[in-house]
């Protein structure tokens, strides 16, 4: 199972294992990692599962949908090259390892 | 002085964004949630969406895992009914024969399944989609079954027909006005979903309401339309709307009119009583008067409006309503509240499957409904946030920057 590490801005690292084919997103909420919101439930809706993905791991990441690039826009904290909306990145061998870090708000 | 206690009636989005929000804002208080279904708080649009379709699973459907209540301090009284508000003393009593009191109280007891009033209605194979225990049996139900009858085609219908129809059975829709969707949507949104039903190969009878439900042997058979048409059916779904949870509220001697009657800071005439989410009739600047609406961001933003509240931030309550449909390969994006419009321009070409419907009164943008157009959608969103300052020109004219227009506003 990929190893998925989420970074909550006090740099406070959480590590862990998420099965192929669920979501970043999915993920933390189902490990209780607070800082995703994900109001939405993955329907890119509402841009409540931010993160900022480690810059030289961007070139792993599957590629960003219209929709996704749309949304972004409504980022709480500040959006930047390497903003993601985590429910849409699905969990494949590829990424693990993957680094994302969570922004200082979600609303 | 005893630690304050915050009482949520209702365990569905509002219920629990409500705990979760309290947390956030700092509150230090106990959180009781108390909701009747027998299962920890769970998402409800999946249920005519990804869930029925069996594209999910339970793992996705939860809220949160039960840890996050325990590690919140969040108790969850799942499978409690509560049966009155006693608001003289701060209590609730409950239907296992115990009582609870209270500080604050946040009525999210949402709304619930409205019956069709007709004979046969209590047939075998005739059912509802409301709640997860409904999409579970609708679940097994659409395993086997050939044909079907779709009643009422507002959002739950059409997304319950279109998976449907995409797990190959014959699917009949009825609706009694000649707008599907009609409550909430423009005419030609309305008119573009009936044609992609019927062009994925369902039927649509507009304008057709039921006069009886058929059975043979206590199980359905087919459908009696008022044009005196007889559909057959092995499986009758009942989705004419739903009636909001506000008897308690009404026997505590709140105000309720179509929901529990509440301010603009959400409480209602009792201010240590706030109602929010489905059950909750508010006033709101996106529409003339008051709404109830039935939607997740209603019903997270009213939780966090009154977790803000309780915590000592009081605000009115003005976030922009958004909604979303989901309906075979078409997502249906709404911002602004297009009931009552006066003049609906088009933006893009409904042919190419990417378009949205700008909707105005009075000269003033009020909503904005997109199909498969996500920037449309975003920006419809910033723009109501404020005075939208667009004319139904620059709506209409493609070649016009949306993006650039709030860019604009934003900066003046």
């Amino acid at each position: 199972m990929p190893q998925i590490t989420y970074v909550h801005p006090n740099g406070t690292r959480e590590v862990l294992d998420v099965p192929v084919g669920t979501s970043v997103m999915r993920g933390a909420i189902l490990n209780g990692i607070d800082g995703i919101v994900a109001e939405c439930g993955g329907e890119m809706m509402c841009a409540t599962c931010h993160v900022y993905v480690e810059e030289d791991q961007l070139g792993r990441t599957p590629t960003q949908s219209d929709d996704e690039k749309a949304m972004l826009e409504f980022t709480a904290s500040e959006r930047r090259p390497n903003s993601r909306l985590s429910c849409q990145l699905v969990v494949t061998p590829e990424l693990e390892g993957l680094v994302v870090y969570l922004p200082e708000t979600q609303v | 002085m005893a630690v304050p206690l915050v009482a949520v009636v209702g365990t569905g989005q509002a219920g629990f964004q409500t705990a979760a929000s309290l947390r956030q804002e700092g509150f230090a208080g106990r959180i009781i949630l108390i909701g009747d279904e027998p299962v920890p708080p769970y998402q409800r649009p999946p249920l005519s969406k990804s869930y029925l379709a069996r594209e999910s699973g339970l793992d996705e459907l939860w809220l949160r895992p039960e840890s996050f209540y325990t590690q919140h301090q969040i108790e969850v009284l799942a499978g409690e009914t509560v049966t009155a508000i006693d608001r003289a003393d701060r209590r609730l009593r409950l239907a296992s024969g115990g009582e609870l009191s209270w500080d604050h109280l946040v009525l999210a007891t949402g709304a619930r399944f409205r019956p069709l009033a007709v004979p046969g209605a209590e047939l075998d194979g005739v059912l509802p989609l409301r709640t997860l225990a409904d999409t579970d049996i609708l679940r097994e139900r659409l395993d086997q079954a050939r044909e079907i009858v779709v009643v009422g085609a507002g959002f739950i219908g059409l997304e319950f027909a279109s998976v449907a129809i995409a797990r190959g059975a014959a699917v009949h829709t009825i609706e009694v006005t000649q707008h599907p969707m009609g409550r909430v949507v423009s005419a030609s949104i309305s008119r573009f979903f009936t044609e992609a039903h019927r062009r994925w190969g369902a039927k649509v009878s507009l304008g057709t309401g039921v006069t009886q439900i058929l059975g043979a042997g206590g199980r359905v058979t087919g459908v009696e339309t008022t044009d005196a048409r007889h559909l057959p059916a092995d499986l009758v779904l009942i989705c004419i709307g739903v009636i909001p949870n506000a008897e308690l509220a009404r026997e505590a001697g709140l105000a309720v009119d179509n929901g529990i009657v509440v301010d603009q800071h959400l409480a209602t005439a009792d201010p240590a009583i706030l109602a929010i989410g489905d059950c909750a009739n508010f006033p709101t600047p996106f529409a003339v008067g008051r709404v109830r609406l039935e939607s997740v961001q209603n019903a997270v933003d009213q939780a966090r409006g009154v977790a803000a509240h309780i915590a000592g931030k009081r605000a009115p309550y003005d976030k922009v309503p958004w909604f979303w449909s989901d309906q075979g390969d078409l997502k249906l994006q709404i911002a602004g509240i297009t009931t009552g419009h006066d003049t609906a321009v088009l933006r893009g070409d409904p042919g190419d499957g990417r378009f949205s419907v700008f909707c105005f009164r009075a000269g003033r943008l009020i909503g904005v409904e997109s199909v498969n157009q996500t920037a449309d959608h975003v920006v419809a969103r910033r723009l109501l946030a404020s005075d939208p300052k667009l004319t139904p020109e620059q709506a209409g004219d493609e070649s016009y920057d949306l993006r650039a227009h709030t860019r604009r506003l934003a900066a003046r």
